[in-house]
């Protein structure tokens, strides 16, 4: 990596706003997932305001994970200022701000690249600032600025005592030319990075004060609730407003190609007058689908293996003739059929956004994951110039990948343009929970040869689903690659050292939309393959830690954080009646680990403990870095026992959180997490514990009864949590 | 209709239809958004609110139910953050996202007012909120330290 500023890319700029400092770097890591090109370009903003103020501008939303205060540390360490006082804020939504994560550059929150990918440049644009705030309180003194200290947002030159605040200084700062080399702290100099910091937006949300998406105001402001034809891919055929118009408060209603919205002074009035409505849908071609016969569609597909994964400069081909070379050294196969169903983000606060449409444009208060590709789509949408779309980012209550897609997004613009008034739709619960982008059902069909030590020489995993790029907004933008293989994420890479491997994906359309669900591909692909080795261990009759361990020899990272895992959850320990499971996970360049701690009394299941390892490289917040673990594995949990969307005459069955049940606190076992770093380079954290949750409760599951359960939810086993 | 209520210690008039759940009044006639909008059927419990002490979900109590009744938001908790349960939160650093929190807090509290030292089994059967960022255990943790039953520092504390 290659840490000198590009004077190109470097901005100073003056004014009553103080100095202003941006960087354009190549970080030319490359993070490579399943499908998607690797490569990271990122840029980083930070201001010092005549008041010595620090902000720190940002292209991440916050959505609970915390990234912001993450960076704010960086800043705070490097430019010496206290952390408490860095303020946190959105980038303007401009080309220069983008982050380079994946390809392209967008103004985006997901693939948990918002810490990993603007850390590091943030350092820098703070380490320049110091450098500068030193330049020019040397300069005003007479004084080297070797024998000048920066702490604390001022200058001191201890010789002469004399002092002099950043706020001050600034203005001159901005004058310099900025440093074309930033030295970095050494990591034993750091006492801001890597500690436990409280987050800087915890106080706001413990007195109710934070404003949302669903909180924004305006005078005037009309609110908005919709009813989408159930049955995806339908529309509206007819609907007679005047039941509607009769409710108090009820202004319009507003008529879409798939859904009726009305519009009234409140939320309430809104939702009376829609369920007034009795709207004639188009249900079209998906109106006889059901999930029993999507299950079936997928075990078929699965069959397939239609498409080999081959990592770029891979030939398919080759890597097909050396699994079946490799396959006809075994002595025996094991095979199993592993599924999983659609899943819903469901986030706390209900999908929403307010427009206010002009002749000037259009102003949106949005809390979403997707700025740059709203700014765009909108301005198509209304046949404008992608400048006259703003966006205000507002906090989100949860997004995990829902609001990446727009589709809520558009269809408040197109009702605030026909009502000529800002107005502001919310979702009911059910709109939300009944019209998705869902992680998408999927099943895959796993086959393992074996060599006479039990070991694989040979392993195959061939996997089903819907592609999300024809149903993401993600899909909507720039080039596509010829096959979406982001269903086969993990399963493409696994963290494990199978030989003779080969993974393959066939696309099972249904009409179902879905999308980044977090942690994606492999939330699924982790369950199903993870189960899988733990049965190849049973086959074995090695210890599930020992079987492991055999295929993690020649990856020391992996290999730590199992034996991590291994350690802190007391495996082979646990007390008379209870039972362990282990599962291993990698993405986003992080590895993580669990193990879980079950008893089962008459179908009960009681999960007593459950114990995560994290290795991200470097924890810039392990607070933060626990918080988002254990809300990780608890994700994974509602999901593993619980979590599934089915379809019945092609709508969604599941309306609310008593049919699609989250897990509650008192089924919530003690956690316990544990950060390893052996590598420097950070990876993400907010999706990856999620993975592990579903195999190492199976596994557990698998030592304590014998059952192997092949499906989620495990619930639908005959399982009760308690 | 109008109707009188009581909210944080106010006495505020509003116009609503009877059947207006007093989630929207607080949030759309008295700007009080601290309460949240999760599900409309009082089955996450974002939108609790205490009713005469009582934790209430007030998305499904229609403003006619809670008239004349003394009615306490997450805003009327405390002025400064400074309930006991408040503190714990940020010692705990609690909130992910925090949709949540204020009605994970408004029901904590009616639980530690009932029960000032609840045991875990206390804290398990009320406290039915749902949170999808999973802060549970932290929730836990926190009840506990508001209770006073946790006498350490707590790991996520700045230095001062």
């Amino acid at each position: 990596m290659s840490p000198t500023l590009s004077r190109r890319g470097f901005l100073a700029a003056t004014g009553a706003a103080g100095l202003v400092l941006g960087f354009e770097l190549p970080l030319g890591a490359k993070r490579a997932e399943a499908g998607m090109p690797g490569g990271t370009v990122v840029n980083g903003f930070l201001r010092i305001g005549p008041d010595g103020a620090v902000t720190i501008y940002t292209a991440t939303t916050e959505i609970g994970q915390g990234t912001g205060s993450t960076l704010a540390q960086a800043v705070a360490e490097e430019l010496e200022v206290e952390y408490k006082h860095v303020r946190v804020e959105m980038a303007p939504i401009e080309p220069a701000y983008f982050i380079k994560p994946f390809g392209g550059a967008v103004y985006a929150t997901f693939g948990s690249m918002g810490t990993y990918s603007q850390f590091e440049p943030l350092r820098r644009a703070a380490g320049a600032a110091r450098m500068m705030m030193l330049q020019a309180a040397a300069t005003r003194w007479g004084v080297n600025p070797e024998d000048c200290v920066a702490r604390y947002g001022v200058v001191k030159h201890p010789p002469s005592e004399r002092l002099a605040g950043y706020g001050e200084l600034a203005p001159v700062a901005a004058l310099l030319t900025p440093p074309s080399e930033v030295p970095l702290k050494a990591r034993e100099q750091w006492s801001v990075i890597g500690r436990p910091m409280p987050r800087l937006d915890t106080p706001a949300k413990v007195d109710g004060s934070a404003e949302y998406g669903i909180d924004f105001s305006l005078p005037g402001l009309l609110v908005a609730t919709i009813a989408q034809c159930p049955v995806f891919g339908g529309t509206l055929g007819s609907v007679d407003p005047a039941p509607a118009l009769k409710v108090r408060g009820v202004r319009k209603v507003v008529r879409l190609e798939n859904a009726v919205a009305v519009v009234a002074t409140g939320w309430w009035a809104a939702k009376k007058g829609l369920d007034a409505l009795s709207p004639a849908w188009n249900a079209g071609p998906n109106a006889g689908h059901s999930s029993a016969d999507y299950a079936g569609l997928l075990r078929e597909a699965a069959g397939r293996g239609e498409a080999v994964f081959a990592a770029p400069g891979q030939d398919p081909a080759k890597i097909r003739a050396d699994h079946d070379a490799a396959l006809a050294g075994a002595v025996r196969r094991v095979e199993a059929v592993y599924e999983a169903p659609f899943l819903d983000h469901a986030p706390m606060e209900p999908m929403n956004g307010t427009a206010r449409v002009t002749r000037d444009g259009v102003e949106l208060w949005l809390a979403t994951q997707n700025q740059s590709v709203i700014k765009d789509m909108v301005a198509k949408q209304l046949g404008i110039a992608p400048e006259k779309v703003v966006i205000h980012t507002m906090p989100a209550g949860g997004g995990f990948g829902r609001r990446i897609e727009i589709d809520y997004v558009r269809q408040v613009v197109e009702i605030a343009r026909q009502v000529g008034q800002p107005v502001k739709l919310i979702w009911s619960r059910e709109e939300d929970m009944t019209h998705g982008f869902y992680r998408p059902a999927a099943a895959a069909r796993i086959m393992a040869g074996l060599g006479p030590d039990g070991m694989p020489v040979a392993l195959r995993f061939d996997a089903a689903c819907e592609s999300l790029l024809d149903h993401s907004v993600q899909g909507q933008k720039g080039q596509r690659p010829p096959v979406d293989f982001i269903g086969l994420m993990y399963a493409a890479k696994p963290p494990y050292a199978f030989p003779g491997y080969m993974a393959r994906l066939t696309k099972a359309e249904y009409g179902v939309p879905v999308g980044f669900w977090r942690s994606v591909g492999t939330s699924q692909n982790c369950f199903f393959l993870e189960s899988f080795t733990d049965e190849l261990a049973a086959e074995a009759k090695l210890d599930p830690v020992e079987y492991r361990r055999r295929l993690l020899k020649h990856l020391p990272r992996e290999l730590a954080v199992l034996e991590k895992a291994a350690a802190a959850g007391g495996w082979g320990k646990a007390a008379p009646g209870r039972h362990q499971g282990v599962a291993l996970s990698r993405g986003n360049g992080s590895v993580v680990a669990a193990v879980v701690e079950l008893s089962v009394t008459d179908g009960a299941v009681k999960l007593h403990r459950m114990t995560g390892v994290i290795d991200c490289g470097i924890a810039g917040n392990p607070g933060n870095i626990r918080q988002q673990v254990e809300g990780g594995l608890i994700f994974g949990l509602s999901a593993a026992l619980f979590g599934e969307i089915t379809l019945k005459d092609g709508a969604v069955e599941q309306r609310n959180f008593d049919a699609y049940p989250l897990l509650t606190l008192a089924q919530t076992p003690a956690i316990d997490v544990h950060i390893l770093e052996t590598g420097e380079r950070m990876g993400g954290v907010g999706e990856e514990a999620v993975p592990v949750a579903a195999p190492a409760v199976a596994n557990a599951l698998f030592a304590a009864t014998g059952k192997r359960l092949r499906v989620t939810p495990f619930a639908k086993a005959g399982l009760s949590f308690v | 209709m109008k109707y009188a209520l009581t909210v944080n210690g106010s006495r505020r008039e509003v116009e609503a239809d009877a059947d207006t759940p007093l989630l929207w009044v607080l949030r759309e006639e008295l700007g009080l958004t601290g309460t949240k909008f999760g599900c409309g059927a009082a089955l996450c419990g974002a939108c609790t609110v205490h009713v005469d002490g009582v934790p209430v979900r007030s998305c499904s109590l229609p403003v006619e139910g809670a008239a004349d009744q003394r009615i306490t938001t997450i805003e009327g908790l405390s002025t400064d953050r400074s309930h006991p349960l408040q503190k714990a939160w940020i010692e705990e650093q609690v909130p992910q996202c925090g949709y949540c929190q204020s009605g994970m807090i408004m029901a904590a509290a009616a639980l530690l007012a009932e029960k000032p030292q609840p045991t875990d089994a206390d804290i398990a059967e009320a406290m039915t909120n749902l949170c999808r960022c999973g802060t549970y255990t932290r929730v836990r943790k926190a009840i506990r330290r508001a209770a006073g039953m946790v006498a350490d520092a707590a790991p996520g504390r700045a230095p001062a």
